[in-house]
């Protein structure tokens, strides 16, 4: 990184999209905010009282001018809105394949687990060309997770989580920074990004390495199984599954007190008071902790709440189970 | 109407024959001018003491590392630097010293319509100023001036409560100055002001006081559940407690939104008097100007959302918020425009209170242009929460708000003291405060896009160029502040007598004496023009009168 820069880096696919708006706006605002002080300018000097000028006639009021400096901003304003929301749109939603990677912020650090189970703290590391997901809760305040040179930023809040994608396309480490004030060391709330081409991400993702764990524990790196052989964070999640008796109830075969988990991820559910809801995180998130909230029809809702019973990471364990076997059953 | 002596008698003298009997004229007075003097001696206090706050952030960021004060403080020192110049000095800013002092004599009235409420809001201000102050002397508070949940109701270990109690007391003082405003201009009007003969300063008043008293409640309510989580453990918005952190953001930005505008609508209504007065002219589209501002005033009260782009609001929402925020700008831009067609064919002299307002045209569009930048969605997504929003919403209240707060006061000058200021050094730091702000905030835009978060204590090397450029953009910007202070200062004894008008201006507060009396006019003005009847041949007129030596 250089000494004094004045431009960020462009790092992910959208980095190249929101500067060209930038620029288009920085355009739109060079010919005001540049060409509007020398009117003035020109005005303020030319009918200065020493000056001897014609002033007679003088206007005050002309329907015309009012319209056009009316009418030509709102039409340059609905260009930037429509332009914005169609990148806006684009950027909030992620697409149907990611890699998922699930994100906990706490007062004052960033704890990152990837699908294979392995962790990493303040770090993120991602490969290019692939699209990766986040998914992001707090276990305190409201942080946010910012990388500039991805020029993408989403609040992590605590009791939800809350989604940000995006595609790295070059290698290199980036700032990570917590943009939402959360305390004490929130400037200090930092950390880096690390791009990878796809085979040396592969490799970092099977060296194991020790970890803190979010509630404080070192994780003194355990051998992590390949992804090719089995998928820990899930099979931790399947182990939660059956150790909290989960399964009791939600049979993966179908017919007992609760429905089945099985293809349930991403599917759109049928609720008892006929409304529907997509099985999204936050869905599966709500279920757990406040099972009631949204019973899903022909079922009793019976099921207790977990709240308080399962960790942030645990809770992220279960869904990424829940997720796995929409997966086994396509 | 002589201009060699100060009239016999006006509301600053008394026949007090102790001190005791002269403080309790002052402290128990109704006349609104008064109060006026009252909230302006108490308004700049706060300003010099966020002042005071800004110069420690200022400092501390001149390096990287965290090395003059902890993080603690660092965090303490931005929330009051916030709280105190958001709170206790723009919000009451020019409705609180120039509304109270120019809204009656303005519409021709004896007095704001209730005199006692209005003492009882300057009371209610300094009530509240006072907790804020304990909460700083005993710890201060470390929330940010947004007071965001779960960090402030849970949390944070600062003296919360306090200031929430001080803001929460000085709204009432805000809601109450908002109603006296509105009832004041319906029914207090001299016969023959109609609506379309007002000045615009007061449109813009009564825009502002409609936004005080229909947001307000919102924030004293927001606040008031933050305290109640804070005190009793009510889960409100603590999800940890079964409420919702977004619902606080909801609430507070619902009243912070147009508090924005109760900040810079009486601004804008400031500069339409300097400009028309300050071109021998009528102002240009004069009903265009009113009803932008009641349109902003309603408009404001529905783009609160855009200050949530990033906080996991529906994608659908922030939409809407995105859109209604775009037209916001066209009102903004109507004004803009008609401030500079007025210059046209006009006389333009370049006396203190007009350099004020040229200043504020410059940067106000500035700040509104980089409105527009975070009103876009997908370019929000990157510069919200870093440098960049810091260094608009300074263009906005210190470029708009402050250079139409002195503007004014160097306007009203003559009127409320009855004496002038010395114009060169007015002039100079005039310069002073336009160079200084503009070497502070510039480089806040570039260290924004790059990516500094704000409210950092510590942040990283690359970024240390700018914020050193800030930092001393910022030394030149304090001085340019304390220079009026002193030529102010000095004018109250060796000031040149005024006289009634001496800038030549339409308008009824300047038809009374300087300083008006305490009943303000002798007899009931009654109006058979518009605002800003300058004839046609007024600017020729005032051109041919100029003689080299005669002032700029």
């Amino acid at each position: 990184m250089r000494d004094f820069p004045l431009f960020p880096d462009q790092a992910s696919t959208f980095a190249n999209q929101v500067d060209q708006l930038y620029f288009f706006l920085v355009a739109l605002s060079l010919i005001f905010a540049g060409v509007l002080p020398f009117v003035i300018l020109y005005l303020i000097v030319r009918y200065h009282r020493s000056q001897k000028v014609d002033r007679s006639n003088p206007v005050d009021s002309n329907l015309k001018l009012e319209l056009t400096w009316t009418l030509i901003p709102l039409a340059l304003v609905m260009l930037v809105f429509f332009w914005g929301a169609f990148l806006y749109v684009q950027m909030r939603t992620p697409p149907a394949r990611t890699l998922d990677v699930y994100v906990i912020g706490k007062q004052w650090m960033w704890h990152v687990q990837h699908p294979n189970g392995k962790r990493e703290n303040n770090e993120l590391h991602v490969p290019i060309g692939q699209p990766v997901k986040l998914i992001m809760t707090s276990q305190d305040v409201i942080h946010s997770f910012y990388i500039p040179a991805f020029r993408i930023k989403q609040d992590v809040l605590p009791g939800r989580y809350t989604i940000m994608w995006f595609e790295a396309t070059k290698p290199g480490e980036y700032h990570l920074f917590c943009a939402e004030y959360c305390g004490t060391e929130h400037s200090l709330m930092i950390g880096r990004v690390v791009a990878l081409p796809l085979a040396d991400y592969e490799r970092w993702l099977a060296t194991p390495g020790p970890v803190v764990l979010p509630d404080g524990t070192v994780d003194t790196g355990q051998p992590v199984v390949a992804p090719t052989i089995g998928d820990p964070m899930a099979a931790a999640g399947a182990r939660l599954f059956t150790s909290l008796g989960c399964l009791g109830c939600h049979a993966m075969a179908g017919g007992g007190v609760g429905p089945s988990l099985q293809g349930l991820y991403g599917a759109t559910e049928k609720l008892a008071d006929g409304s529907t809801v997509v099985a999204d995180e936050n869905y599966l998130r709500e279920s757990i902790l406040n099972p009631n909230a949204k019973v899903v029809a022909g079922y009793a809702a019976v099921m207790p709440s977990y709240q308080g019973q399962v960790t942030e990471d645990q809770l992220n364990q279960l869904i990424a189970y829940i997720k796995s076997l929409a997966d086994t059953g396509n | 109407m002589s201009t060699l002596s100060l009239p016999q008698t006006s509301y600053i003298r008394d026949n007090s024959r102790t001190f005791i009997d002269w403080l309790k004229s002052w402290l128990l007075t109704v006349d609104h001018k008064r109060i006026a003097i009252l909230y302006l001696l108490a308004i700049n206090f706060f300003f010099l003491l966020g002042g005071l706050a800004a110069t420690l952030v200022r400092v501390e960021l001149i390096t990287p590392q965290g090395d003059l004060m902890s993080s603690d403080v660092y965090n303490r020192a931005f929330t009051l630097h916030g709280v105190i110049m958001v709170f206790f000095f723009l919000i009451p800013s020019i409705p609180a010293v120039l509304g109270n002092f120019l809204v009656p004599l303005m519409i021709g009235a004896r007095d704001l319509a209730f005199p006692r409420l209005n003492l009882l809001s300057w009371y209610l201000y300094m009530i509240g100023g006072i907790f804020a102050l304990i909460a700083a002397v005993f710890g201060g508070v470390d929330t940010g001036w947004t007071f965001y949940t779960p960090f402030s109701s849970t949390y944070s270990n600062s003296n919360v409560v306090m200031t929430i109690t001080g803001a929460f007391i000085m709204g009432f003082s805000s809601i109450l100055t908002g109603l006296n405003f509105i009832v004041t201009i319906h029914k207090m009007r001299a016969p023959g002001l109609t609506w379309f003969r007002l000045p615009l300063f007061i449109w813009a008043n009564y825009a502002t006081s409609i936004i005080q008293i229909l947001a307000t409640p919102v924030l004293g309510i927001a606040l008031l559940l933050v305290v109640v989580e804070r005190l009793w453990g009510v889960g409100i918005y603590d999800p940890a407690l079964g409420g919702d952190p977004l619902l606080f953001q909801h609430l507070f930005w619902f009243y912070s939104h147009p508090a924005v505008y109760i900040m810079i609508l009486p601004a804008m209504g400031v500069i339409s008097e300097l400009i028309s007065t300050f071109s021998r002219k009528r102002i240009f589209g004069y009903e265009f100007i009113a009803f932008s501002s009641i349109a902003i005033a309603i408009l404001g009260f529905l783009v609160w959302g855009h200050h949530m782009f990033v906080s996991s609001q529906s994608v659908y929402a922030g939409l809407i918020f995105s859109f209604i925020t775009m037209l916001v700008a066209i009102p903004s831009a109507i004004k803009v425009f008609n401030w500079t067609a007025t210059l046209y064919k006009g006389s333009i002299s370049y006396r203190t209170p007009m350099l004020y307002a040229l200043g504020f045209i410059g940067l106000f569009v500035i700040g509104g242009l980089t409105g527009i930048f975070l009103g876009v969605t997908a370019v929000d997504l990157h510069v919200t929460d870093t440098y960049f929003v810091v260094a608009h919403f300074h263009y906005v209240m210190v470029g708009g708000t402050i250079m139409a707060y002195l503007g004014g006061i160097h306007f009203w000058w003559p009127k409320m003291t009855g004496r002038m200021y010395n114009e060169i050094w007015g002039s100079i730091a005039a310069l002073i405060i336009f160079v200084g702000f503009n070497m502070t905030f510039f480089p806040q835009f570039i260290l924004g896009y790059l990516g500094m978060p704000r409210r950092y204590h510590v942040y990283p090397p690359e970024f240390q160029i700018l914020h050193v450029m800030s930092t001393a953009g910022a030394s030149i910007l304090a001085i340019g502040f304390i220079v009026p202070l002193i030529y102010l200062g000095i004018s109250l004894w060796k000031g040149r007598i005024a006289g009634d008008n001496p800038w030549g201006a339409t308008g009824l507060e300047w038809k009374t004496s300087s300083p008006p009396p305490t009943h303000n006019f002798d007899k009931t003005p009654i109006v058979t023009e518009e605002a800003y009847a300058y004839p046609p041949e007024a600017a020729e007129r005032d051109a041919a009168a100029w003689r080299p030596g005669s002032p700029l």
